[in-house]
C-alpha cells in the first residue's frame, strides 16, 4: 500500500512553509499566543544564511548607505525576516494604538510637553541637578563625549571598579563608550541579550530597540559558539538566550560596578526612569555597589504626571506591548550604595539652536519610525553607518557630522508614514527633506545630485516644459525594452516593476473631459 | 569655565524663542472597568504574568504551597509566609545569587497594565527581585488604581529611592521575535490577592 505524504500544515502568513506553524516552545495563555514585549505576533524563523555587514565607513568620507543596503537585500532570509518582524512591530503598535481612545491625546500632550521643556532647559536642568543632589546622587555634567568617557572613568578609578555591567544605552552608543573602556582597561559587559550579542560579535546596534533585529537565529548560534561556547550546530532560540542567561549571571554578580542609561529624568523628584524588558537595568543597578546613569540633557520632563504620558506612549509605540516589562525609578542611592549622575551634552544644546531641527530632541527613543519605513526594514541599520538609524537616524546624524552623513537624508521616500506614527509628533520626513536643501548649501552634496535636482527644479518650474516632458516620458516608457528600464543607472527600477504608464496624462484627460479654459 | 555652566550658558543662548505653555495632564479615568482586579487580571496575563485563583471561603496560603513544592531556597519577605532565607540575613546581594522562589507584597497594582510596584520598603533588598528564579507577589484588591496617571500621584514615587512597575515576568524576544520568559530577572512572575492583614484587622 503507498502511503501517502501529508504535506505540512502551512500558514500563509510564515516565512516558510515547511516550518511547523507554532514552536514547541510558543508561550500561550488560554490557547493563544503572548506577543508581550519584543515578541512576534505570528510564527517566524528563517533558512540559514552568511550574515550580511554593514557599511563600510570610512573615516569622514560621506557613508555610502545603498551600498550596504544593496549587499542586505541580497541576502534574501536576512531581508525577509528583517522586514516581516519589523512590519510584525508596527501592527502590534497599531493594535495597541486603537485600544486606548486617548492616543492621539496622549501624542499631543507628549509633543508639547517635550517643546515646553526644551524651551525652558536650562530651569528644568537646574531643578532637576538640585532634586538629584538633595537626594544624595552625584551629579556629573559632561560637555562632549569625550567628557563623559572619562568622567566615568574617573568615578570607577575612584572605586577601584574593573568591570562594569551595563544596561542599553544608545547615549554610550553615540558616546564610543565601550571602545573607550576596553582602552583603559575595563572590561564592559552588557546585560541584555540583544545587546550582548552585538557587543558579542563587535557589531554595533541595529536598531534603538531591538539592537540584534537584523541577525537571523543562526547568525546568533555563531556568535556564541565562539564567545561563550555553544553547540555551533544547535540555533534553537530557548537554548541561545538560557546560555547566554548562564554564561551573563556571575559577571552580574561579580561586577564591581553598574550603569544604565535614562528614558525619562523628572525635574521635580531628581527621577531617572528607566525601561527594559529583561530587568537587566534593575541588576546593573541594585547588585553592585556603585550606579552610574548616562542622560542625554533632552530626556529631562518637568513632573512625575508628565511621566505617565510617556511611560503609556513609549513601550506601545516601540513594541505594540502595553508596556515593558519593568518601568523603575531610581531617585537615589540605596543603603551601603552610591549612585551618580552624569549629564550629557555632547551637541544637543547646538541642536536647540537649530530653527528648522531643534523639535527632533523630542524623540524618545521608541523606534516606531524605523519599524515603519520601507527603506530601513529592507535594508538594515547597519546600512546607515551611524549611531541613530532609520528616519530618526536621517535628521539627528547629520548634526553631528554633515559630511560624513550627508547621503543619509536621501535614503527615504518621504511617505511620511515615521511621523504618522511618532509618539511625540516630530515632523520627521519634513525635516529630512529640509536636510537635503541645508546640504544642498553647505555643498555636501555630489555634483551629479544636485545638477539632477537643478534640473529637475527647472522642468517643476515650467509647467508647460513639464507637460510635455511626462508626455514624452510616458510614450517612451511604455515602448522601451526591459533592458533600458532595468539596468544599473536607474535605481529606480532595481527590486521594483516600473509602474505601466497611463495611456493619457491626467492633464490631457482633464483638458479632453472637463475642457475649456485651461 | 566649568562644563556645567558651559552646558546651561549654550542651552540658554540658544533656547528656540517660541511661546510653550505646560499643559495639564487629564486623568482619562472617564471609562471605568466593572472591576478593577479583573482588569488588572486581564492585563497582567497578556504581559505573560500568573494570576493565582483563590477559591472563595479558602486559605490562600495554599495556592502558593502548590508552586512552592520542590523549590529548596525560599525568601519571604511577608508575614504570611515563611521561607528557609531570611531577608534579614543577606548582607549583600549576591547572597540572594541561589534563592528559587521570592515572595513579596505589592506596595499598589495598576489595573491598565497589569503592573505591581515594589520598592526598597517591600524587598529589603532590591535584588531580590530580580536574582531569584521565581517572583510571588501578594496584593490586597484594594490597592489597585486604574491607570498609570492614578499610578504615578502616589507618594511611592516621591518617597522612595528606588520603585519598580513589574509587567509580568523578565521577558525577551531579541532573537527572531521568539517570546522568552527569563531573559536576565525571574523566570515567573505570579500575583496572589491576599489583603493586608492591618486592613483585615481595621474592618
Amino acid at each position: 500500500m503507498n502511503t501517502v505524504t501529508k504535506p505540512p500544515r502551512t500558514d500563509e502568513r510564515q516565512l516558510h512553509p515547511e516550518h511547523p506553524t507554532e514552536d514547541p516552545h510558543t508561550i500561550l495563555h488560554n490557547g493563544r499566543r503572548l506577543d508581550h514585549a519584543e515578541g512576534s505576533s505570528r510564527p517566524l524563523k528563517s533558512r540559514p544564511e552568511p550574515q550580511p555587514r554593514g557599511a563600510k565607513v570610512h573615516g569622514n568620507r560621506p557613508v555610502d548607505q545603498a551600498e550596504a543596503a544593496a549587499r542586505f537585500i541580497a541576502s534574501p532570509e536576512h531581508e525577509k525576516m528583517h522586514d516581516a518582524r519589523l512590519w510584525d512591530l508596527r501592527q502590534k503598535r497599531d493594535r495597541e494604538m486603537h485600544a486606548i481612545p486617548e492616543w492621539e491625546d496622549l501624542r499631543s500632550l507628549a509633543s508639547a510637553i517635550k517643546e515646553h521643556t526644551l524651551t525652558h532647559l536650562d530651569h528644568y536642568l537646574e531643578q532637576f541637578e538640585a532634586s538629584a543632589q538633595a537626594n544624595g546622587v552625584h551629579v556629573h555634567w559632561a560637555a562632549d563625549a569625550a567628557e563623559h568617557n572619562r568622567t566615568v572613568h574617573g568615578i570607577l578609578k575612584d572605586h577601584g571598579a574593573r568591570t562594569l555591567i551595563k544596561s542599553k544605552s544608545m547615549l554610550t552608543e553615540e558616546c564610543g563608550f565601550r571602545p573607550y573602556m576596553a582602552s583603559v582597561g575595563i572590561e564592559v559587559i552588557e546585560t541584555d541579550l540583544g545587546e550582548r550579542i552585538q557587543e558579542l560579535d563587535n557589531e554595533d546596534p541595529s536598531h534603538v530597540v531591538v539592537p540584534a533585529v537584523h541577525k537571523l537565529r543562526t547568525d546568533v548560534a555563531k556568535v556564541f559558539s565562539e564567545t561563550i561556547g555553544t553547540d555551533p550546530d544547535n540555533s534553537d532560540v530557548h537554548y541561545l538566550a538560557e546560555a547566554q542567561r548562564t554564561a551573563t549571571r556571575p559577571l552580574i554578580l561579580a561586577a564591581d560596578a553598574g550603569m544604565t542609561g535614562c528614558n525619562f529624568a523628572v525635574a521635580e523628584t531628581g527621577t531617572v526612569a528607566v525601561c527594559t524588558n529583561e530587568g537587566n537595568a534593575d541588576l546593573s543597578a541594585n547588585v553592585p555597589k556603585l550606579h552610574i546613569a548616562s542622560i542625554g540633557i533632552e530626556k529631562l520632563i518637568p513632573r512625575l504626571e508628565h511621566l505617565a504620558v510617556f511611560v503609556r506612549l513609549l513601550s506601545r509605540s516601540a513594541l505594540g506591548s502595553p508596556l515593558t516589562q519593568y518601568t523603575s525609578h531610581f531617585r537615589g542611592p540605596r543603603k551601603g550604595a552610591e549612585m551618580h549622575i552624569v549629564l550629557v551634552d555632547n551637541g544637543r544644546s547646538q541642536r536647540l539652536a537649530m530653527h528648522q531641527f531643534w523639535t527632533s530632541l523630542k524623540c524618545i527613543r521608541c523606534g516606531a519610525c524605523m519599524n515603519t519605513c520601507p527603506v530601513y526594514r529592507r535594508s538594515g541599520g547597519l546600512s546607515y553607518g551611524a549611531t541613530y538609524s532609520g528616519p530618526i537616524g536621517l535628521i539627528i546624524d547629520p548634526t553631528y557630522n554633515a559630511r560624513k552623513f550627508s547621503a543619509l537624508p536621501f535614503s527615504s521616500t518621504l511617505n511620511g508614514s515615521c511621523t504618522n506614527v511618532c509618539p511625540v509628533k516630530i515632523n520627521i520626513h519634513e525635516q529630512i527633506y529640509a536636510w537635503r536643501r541645508e546640504l544642498v548649501r553647505q555643498h555636501e552634496v555630489p555634483f551629479i545630485k544636485t545638477a539632477l535636482m537643478k534640473a529637475a527644479g527647472e522642468l517643476l518650474s515650467h509647467p508647460a516644459a513639464y507637460r510635455a516632458a511626462i508626455g514624452a516620458a510616458n510614450a517612451v516608457l511604455a515602448h522601451l525594452p526591459r533592458f533600458v528600464i532595468y539596468n544599473g543607472l536607474n535605481a529606480w527600477g532595481k527590486h521594483r516593476e516600473v509602474p505601466t504608464p497611463p495611456k493619457q496624462t491626467f492633464h490631457s484627460w482633464y483638458r479632453s473631459n472637463r475642457g475649456g479654459a485651461s | 569655565m566649568s562644563s556645567r555652566e558651559q552646558i546651561l550658558q549654550r542651552v540658554r543662548s540658544n533656547l528656540p524663542r517660541v511661546e510653550r505653555p505646560l499643559p495639564a495632564v487629564p486623568p482619562f479615568d472617564e471609562t471605568r472597568p466593572a472591576s478593577l482586579l479583573t482588569k488588572f487580571k486581564e492585563s497582567l496575563e497578556r504581559m505573560g504574568g500568573l494570576f493565582l485563583e483563590v477559591p472563595p471561603v479558602s486559605d490562600p496560603r495554599l495556592a502558593v504551597h502548590t508552586q512552592l513544592a520542590g523549590a529548596k531556597v525560599v525568601c519571604s519577605i511577608v508575614p504570611e509566609f515563611t521561607g528557609n532565607r531570611r531577608i534579614e540575613d543577606v548582607r549583600i546581594p549576591q547572597d540572594l545569587a541561589d534563592v528559587d522562589f521570592a515572595i513579596v507584597r505589592a506596595s499598589f497594582a495598576v489595573a491598565e497594565t497589569g503592573s505591581v510596584l515594589l520598592s526598597e520598603a517591600e524587598l529589603g533588598t532590591n535584588a531580590v527581585a530580580y536574582l531569584a528564579q521565581h517572583l510571588i507577589v501578594l496584593l490586597d484588591p484594594d490597592d489597585i488604581v486604574i491607570n498609570l496617571h492614578h499610578a504615578y500621584r502616589r507618594s511611592e514615587f516621591r518617597e522612595r529611592h528606588y520603585a519598580s512597575l513589574h509587567t509580568g515576568p523578565s521577558a525577551t524576544a531579541d532573537i527572531e521575535g521568539v517570546l522568552i520568559h527569563g531573559a536576565q530577572g525571574v523566570r515567573s512572575l505570579s500575583v496572589l490577592p491576599f489583603p493586608r492583614a492591618i486592613a483585615r484587622s481595621a474592618i
